[in-house]
């Protein structure tokens, strides 16, 4: 209490001020706030290190009004000082009560580099103990976010002005509209002015004449805005009583038509998703596939321990993340050599091992590797521990395409999509364009005759499952940033992956590829209608009167290889 | 004694049995899923153990057997629902759930209370996928969707385990803030944070009878002491840890009381007993072998951690039986005066466990 009343001291010239400050170190929440009152009568930089001052302690509502007195003073500083609220990054100095926008400096994650909100120039270093957040709740942060909009307003570059308008329109009240109003006339970028205009038309449509009601409804007639849509649809909808939302027959029809547009268009985008869904649900299930693809469907060796390889990649990309932290960006591109070699080297040791001797014997091999999955589930577990392992999402893999105001794609599947299909191409390329390739095919199809050809088919059975296992680690690596990385990720992908292997014919990549994306596509046509669970169980059930109908798949090898 | 059946439910009861009848132990603490303490519960009963079960769980049960120390769902999901309904203002739902026995039931609850509070079946949706979902996206987008109508929507999520992490990715990725539609949980807590990057999550809510980072004086001293017997500072204690402390305090004393480890006389001296918890204040035992719990309602923080944004004002008696559901309303659990589980009093029959 002691520091904080010298602080205030500093801050406060007049003795009528400390005076009145007094009581608000005294009881910091509850009442509302007499240090804001103090702080009116104050020229501004002292009124802003009053508020300030009285930001830590105060409740959360105490809060909201500081803020709002914050912005009233037009500040250009205040800006960065709300950034760092919102961002969690303005702490409060237990020794002396001092407010200070913090960031993380040097490697060790100790020190703080301590910034003045009120000189921002200045900076000191200091460590990290003794300084205590200062906390915000979500009504807060949905206000900071509006509030910083407005500063954003005024930016020179566009995208982060429409970035603001868009904020400002998710909260809009008589203030912000008229900020809109007087934006509008000084802005020059079409984007910019067509979402402000959306947003003046909003607060239009509840005006009371009902020509302006009616240019407002034209002004929104080709708007994705959900917030239109609701805003419209309320206008159509009829009470019990008879009357409308909207009084005006000619103003109603108006946005009956504009409603149905909005209607078509939001049917076509919505198509468009659900396919893109479906493609990504698609690449997942390929990614999981694709190395199967190989060891069962090429060699007809049944890996049952496929998915604990995948896992191995997934625990790969976990431990380069720990080695590498200060660059998480880069390590998920680190992690996908590095999980090639570790499962590609897992999988030469357990074909070396244990499959080779097996080979002509499925249901042997079926159980051998079996019993492979469990040694690495329960490695991992005496490893790692049985927990999941957090694995971060670099920046440029979160966040979403936004395409327009109802399609959007995340980017993390959007890159799954394009990964997959690289993948998938440079496999091909690798078993019809290498000397592996031709290698691998001839002993696939013919092995005395291969071998009598000169080829060394034990080296190329190594090599072919070492290919297949790395395909996996390296899917591993992809799914450690869609999933939990534990030792039960393999077990929730295995099943999958056969299902594609056999669906799109065994032996066949481009069976593996167009299978999996068909039933991605499938499943997620479905879920919206049938929900999750039984979406699931028709794509199986679907699977099952598929094999019945064609048991070799959707493109059965041909010639005297299917045979065999 | 540690047994541990590595979540396979035949086996539970086999090394219950074991417990029970080999090594014949006085007491067990333990059972984690609703499905692990349905298949141990014929087995107490038959060779009258005494368990006591420290996890949130559906509800519609009561044994003679059995102390529930964790939620009942009037003690963690309503007060929820309360919360969001007077102090956010949410007016449309979503439950969302895993598909299985606690999600179920308790959605059950949910949808039968809120429609007695006046909403509308329209502004309901109920969804379920399958353990260890992890495609969200179309079920996200849905969501997003249900949320958009211009009310304000929350997602009250009975989500189990390995599918959260997934889901709350999509939700970030998606760019649906905690502002916009918060997600209030009932399974993720401290333990299951630690094991994720929790900053997509900051805001959403959680609620619980106990968090880690509340700031009275026997919680401190708690963790210290737990920090110093693990041996590691950065240890996270949890709700479901609270109550199996609880607990055994509640059995330490029963035995005092008794004077004796003697299952049926320990569990006669059980109701009525009292012990303070770890956040300030009184767990009572009562007749339906349910605590008493307060209930908070927490934001998650960047560091994992919660802090609190609503609490009861007192202890909330847990209820064994919903009272509304039409099914259970009028049946009440009384181990004291009734010696019934499961009493209906309306017909005044006693159907199940009866010791007469």
């Amino acid at each position: 209490m002691m520091h904080r009343l010298r602080w205030i001291l500093h801050a406060t010239i007049c003795a009528t001020a400390l005076a009145l400050a007094g009581p608000a170190g005294a009881q910091p929440a509850g009442a509302p706030d007499p240090a804001a009152g103090t702080a009116a009568a104050l020229p501004g930089d002292q009124r802003l290190a009053a508020l300030l001052g009285a930001l830590p302690e105060a409740s959360y509502a105490d809060k909201r009004t500081l803020i709002e007195q914050m912005l009233a003073l037009r500040d250009a500083r205040v800006r960065a000082l709300l950034q760092a609220l919102l961002d969690g990054n303005l702490d409060v100095r237990a020794a002396d009560n001092r407010v200070f926008i913090t960031a993380p400096e040097g490697d060790s994650g100790e020190d703080l580099r301590l910034t003045d909100p009120l000189s921002p120039a200045a900076a000191v270093t200091a460590p990290s103990d003794g300084l205590s957040k200062i906390g915000v709740n979500n009504q807060l942060r949905k206000e900071l976010r509006v509030a910083l909009a407005q500063f954003d307003l005024s930016s020179p570059d566009a995208g982060v002005r429409l970035a603001a308008v868009k904020e400002m329109l998710r909260a809009v009240d008589d203030a912000g509209i008229a900020v809109l109003r007087e934006r509008i006339k000084i802005e020059s970028d079409t984007s910019v002015k067509r979402e402000i205009r959306v947003g003046l038309a909003l607060a239009d449509l509840d005006n009371g004449d009902a020509a302006t009601r009616r240019a407002a409804v034209a002004a929104v007639a080709d708007s994705l805005n959900p917030d239109v849509y609701n805003r419209l649809s309320a206008m159509v909808q009829s009470s019990p009583d008879g009357s409308y939302g909207e009084a005006d027959p000619a103003v109603r029809a108006a946005a009956l038509a504009s409603l149905r547009a909005i209607d078509r268009s939001r049917m076509l985008y919505s198509g468009i998703q659900t396919l893109l869904y479906g493609l990504s649900q698609g690449s997942v299930l390929v990614l999981a596939a694709i190395g199967l693809a190989i060891t069962f469907g090429v060699m007809g060796v049944i890996n049952m321990a496929h998915g604990e390889l995948m896992m191995l990649g997934a625990y790969t990309t976990y431990v380069v993340q720990l080695l590498m932290p200060q660059h998480i960006g880069a390590s998920i591109i680190v992690a996908i050599p590095a999980a090639f070699l570790i499962s590609g080297l897992a999988g030469v040791a357990i074909e070396r091992g244990i499959v080779r001797h097996l080979y002509g014997r499925p249901l042997e091999t079926l159980l051998a590797t079996f019993g492979v999955s469990l040694i690495l589930q329960q490695a991992v577990r005496d490893i790692f521990s049985a927990n999941n392992r957090p694995v971060e999402t670099p920046q440029w893999l979160a966040g979403s395409l936004q395409i327009n105001e109802v399609l959007a794609i995340t980017y993390n599947r959007l890159y799954i999509i394009v990964f997959t299909f690289a993948l998938f191409l440079l496999l091909l390329l690798v078993l019809k364009r290498t000397r592996l390739g031709l290698e691998v095919r001839a002993v696939s199809q013919n092995r005395a005759m291969a071998k009598a050809m000169g080829v060394r088919t034990e080296w190329v059975d190594a090599l072919t499952f070492g290919l297949g296992s790395g395909i996996a680690g390296v899917a591993g690596v992809a799914l450690s940033q869609l999933t939990n990385v534990g030792p039960n990720l393999g077990q929730s992908y295995i099943v999958d992956s056969f299902m594609v292997v056999v669906f799109g014919g065994v032996g066949n990549l481009w069976g593996t590829e167009l299978g999996g994306n068909a039933l991605g596509i499938v499943n997620k046509v479905l879920e919206p209608y049938s929900g999750a669970v039984l979406a699931k169980i028709f794509v199986l059930i679907f699977l099952i009167l598929f094999i019945q109908r064609r048991p070799r798949g959707l493109f059965p090898q041909k010639g005297r290889a299917a045979d065999g | 004694m540690v047994v541990d059946p590595a979540s396979n439910w035949p086996l539970f009861a086999e090394k219950a049995a074991e417990l029970l009848e080999k090594d014949k132990v006085a007491v067990v603490f333990g059972c984690w899923t609703s499905v692990s303490r349905k298949s141990v519960l014929p087995v107490f009963e038959k060779d009258n153990g005494l368990l006591f079960y420290p996890v949130q769980y559906e509800g519609e049960e009561s044994s003679k057997n059995v102390i529930y120390t964790g939620a009942a769902p009037n003690q963690q999901a309503i007060p929820a629902v309360d919360y969001l309904m007077k102090d956010v203002g949410v007016k449309r739902w979503v439950l969302e759930g895993t598909d299985y026995v606690y999600p179920r039931t308790t959605n059950k609850i949910l949808a039968a209370y809120l429609e007695q509070k006046g909403v509308k079946p329209a502004d309901i949706m109920i969804n379920y996928t399958p353990f260890g979902f992890s495609d969200w996206t179309s079920e996200v987008a849905k969501i997003k969707a249900f949320g958009s109508a211009g009310k304000k929507t929350a997602v009250v999520s009975t989500i189990n385990g390995d599918a959260n992490v997934p889901f709350y990715k999509e939700l970030g990725n998606q760019k649906i803030s905690a502002e916009d539609i918060p997600v209030v949980a009932f399974s993720v807590g401290e333990e299951e944070l630690s094991g994720l990057d929790a900053k997509p999550l900051v805001g959403h809510l959680a609620a619980w009878n106990y968090f880690m980072s509340i700031n009275s004086p026997i919680n401190k001293e708690w963790i210290a002491k737990w920090h110093a017997f693990t041996k590691n500072p950065k240890r996270t204690f949890n709700d479901p840890m609270e109550a199996t402390v609880i607990g055994f305090h509640l059995w330490v004393k029963a035995v005092q009381k008794a004077g004796t480890t003697d299952t049926t006389k320990v569990i006669a001296a059980l109701p009525g007993l009292e012990t303070s918890n770890l956040t300030g204040g009184i767990a009572r035992v009562l007749p339906n072998h349910h605590i008493t719990k307060p209930v908070y309602i927490g934001e998650i923080r960047g560091d994992g951690q919660f802090d609190v944004v609503w609490k009861t004002d007192k202890e909330v008696p847990g209820d064994a039986w919903s009272d509304f559901l039409p099914g259970s309303k009028d049946i009440e659990a009384d181990w004291v005066n009734l010696n019934c589980g499961n009493y209906n009093t309306k017909t005044k029959v006693c159907s199940g466990q009866n010791y007469k």
